[in-house]
């Protein structure tokens, strides 16, 4: 197609092309420079440096009690659990919503029924894996407003609702989808926890 | 020729100073039915510049930095020289910001001012209430308390929710694996800056679309299908300066004092304006015992917490959430009526109405509460309400048989 302008043919295609490359390399351009921008909003290389291992002296941690430390920025539980709290933990598998831990929120190492490496000690990232809060520590076997005498003891999330068990395994029926992630931990003896780093230095 | 009609020449001759005067104030013409329910658009306007305008003086003194953060805005409350009242103006304002928007919509809803031919202006209005969303949400976090930082951590995480690219997305949103320096850094960058510029521009394509088509009127008819022949103004146009930037001076008073109310005696409003958990600085180790967000997000807060799990994730409530806000846009469309104003309608719209703003209430009020059994199942049907009052629009507002509506506005 072509039209007549002073005289002159103008070639209309030819501007239609003109127009539609001009468009597309400054889209292009426009892009890339959106690139840095968007990029920028990355954690930065200091951010990412931040999660060092943390080491941690599990000696104090009386039976039955919870020590929380900071990992990465959030809370990790160790809980030093009774032998009354293990052996409620077996007990309440058809009330959970994965208690066989399938789902891989854990090391494979702590892929078993108390979910950790010593039976006693559960070592947790306590962020719910609803919406991120952090849930409370509720040790109160039998609390009557969390089951009343059904309660084995757990970790209630104050913000939904969410229930967990002490190997930090989700219930069902509650909002949270999965169980508590378990981090990479090694002991580097008795009384020393290291969160953060797998045996094998992983 | 006057010595000020000689400068207004010059500045026209360069400037469309008098005809912007003429087409957005003295030549105007609104119609002259507006009842109480038009007050809420100018009060809008009114806050947006109150917001920006104390906003500009708290940055002067707060600092955008997780070790610092608290504590400057304690220090704008005892020793900044009236430090405490700019905040507290900044703090209600968000608050009285969200009401006047909420009954603004609902007039909106009443009069039908969504239709055919202000759909833009509709649209334009439900992105300035996206923004203000986020703008409420991002201000939130800059006290850097219990409730900011709990707040922030459980709607970033909404986003890691999404499947496949959710949780490198909330990353991207944190700038960090958790709420940190870096997120209320960028947070305030986005507060102070790109939302407000977003929020002003999206009003004055909003007034623009209004202008251009005219407003609407509580009888829902179209004042510009009368026009007087000779000078073709709208009969039932009045100028809107002066007759309304009167009538709204009114509203500006009376609204004025209900704000130093609140401000004055009770800047926490009981702590739906400035939540108790906030004035504890943020503990990235410790939830508060209750937490819930702002009462202006309570609605939306209840219908996520109403939908369960599926499939393993907590996605659909998100979704539904998201939902709850997309349905607004297509409002203009769902409508099948053929009047506009409630005034003209049948039983069933009005029932409908009624349905939604309870459940709209209603969601608001158990979005305060603690997840029980029981608040679950009433926010369910109360969601449920929700949806139906959009999803059923086309069919009940198509069947209904309407009231004739009057030729010219009824006063």
């Amino acid at each position: 197609m072509s039209q007549e302008a002073d005289g002159q043919k103008v070639d209309t295609r030819k501007r239609k092309f003109l127009i539609a490359a001009t468009s597309a390399v400054g889209g292009v351009a426009a892009a890339g420079v959106a690139i840095p921008l968007v990029m920028s909003m990355m954690p930065s290389a200091r951010a990412r440096a931040a999660g060092a291992p943390v080491e941690v002296d599990i000696s104090k941690i009386e039976s039955g009690a919870i020590l929380t430390v900071e990992w990465q920025g959030k809370p990790v539980w160790i809980v030093n659990r009774s032998p009354e709290m293990l052996e409620l933990l077996g007990k309440h598998d058809d009330k959970l919503g994965d208690p066989q831990s399938e789902q891989p929120q854990q090391p494979a190492y702590c892929k078993n029924p108390t979910r950790s490496i010593k039976k006693e000690y559960l070592v947790a990232v306590g962020i719910c894996t609803h919406l991120g809060c952090s849930p409370t520590f509720r040790k109160d076997i039998g609390a009557a407003d969390l089951g009343g005498a059904d309660w084995p003891g757990g970790f209630f999330c104050p913000c939904h609702g969410s229930k967990f068990d002490l190997a930090a395994r989700v219930y069902k029926n509650v909002p949270a989808p999965i169980n508590l992630k378990i981090p990479p931990h090694q002991y580097l003896s008795d009384a020393k926890l290291l969160i953060g780093v797998d045996a094998k230095g992983a | 020729m006057s010595a000020l009609q000689k400068v207004m020449g010059w500045v026209d001759d360069r400037f469309p100073l008098t005809a912007t005067y003429k087409a957005h104030l003295s030549e105007y013409y609104a119609p002259k039915n507006f009842n109480f329910w038009y007050f809420f658009g100018s009060l809008a306007l009114l806050l947006l510049v109150l917001q920006i305008v104390t906003g500009i003086f708290l940055t002067m003194n707060y600092k955008p930095d997780a070790e610092l953060a608290f504590a400057s805005v304690e220090y704008i409350m005892r020793d900044v020289e009236w430090g405490w009242l700019i905040r507290y103006m900044h703090s209600t304002g968000a608050s009285l910001f969200f009401v006047v928007v909420y009954l603004h919509m609902f007039r909106g809803l009443m009069y039908g001012s969504y239709r055919k031919p202000r759909e833009l202006i509709w649209i334009f209005g439900v992105l300035i209430y996206l923004a203000l969303m986020a703008e409420a949400f991002l201000g939130y976090l800059l006290p850097w308390g219990q409730m900011s930082f709990w707040g922030a951590q459980v709607i970033v995480n909404l986003f890691a929710a999404v499947p496949f690219i959710g949780e490198d997305l909330s990353i991207w949103i944190r700038g960090d694996f958790v709420i940190s320096d870096a997120t209320l850094n960028r947070f305030f960058a986005f507060h102070v800056i790109a939302l407000p510029l977003v929020l002003l521009g999206l009003v004055v394509v909003h007034l623009v679309a209004l202008h251009e088509v005219g407003s609407n009127n509580p009888d829902g008819i179209e004042i510009k299908k009368h026009k007087d022949p000779v000078t073709h103004i709208p009969l039932d146009g009045i100028p809107f300066h002066p007759y309304y930037t009167v009538k709204d001076i009114v509203g500006v008073i009376v609204f004025l004092m209900v704000f130093s109310a609140i401000m004055f005696f009770g800047p926490e409003m009981g702590g739906y304006f400035l939540e108790a958990a906030n004035f504890i600085p943020a503990d990235p180790l410790k939830t508060p015992e209750h937490i819930a967000p702002l009462w202006y997000f309570t609605p939306f807060y209840a219908i996520l917490r109403a939908v369960p799990p599926m499939f393993g994730s907590q996605f659909p409530g998100v979704v539904a959430m998201g939902l709850s806000i997309v349905f607004l846009f297509f409002l203009p469309w769902l409508d099948r009526s053929k009047v506009k104003s409630i005034r003209y309608r049948g039983p069933i719209y009005k029932t409908m109405l009624a349905l939604f703003i309870v459940s709209f209430i209603g969601l608001g009020y158990l979005g305060l509460l603690p997840s029980t059994p029981v608040a679950t199942i009433f926010a369910q049907v109360f969601s449920v309400i929700y949806f139906l009052f959009f999803l059923l629009m086309p069919w009940y507002t198509s069947i209904e048989k309407t009231k004739p509506e009057p030729e010219r506005v009824t006063g």
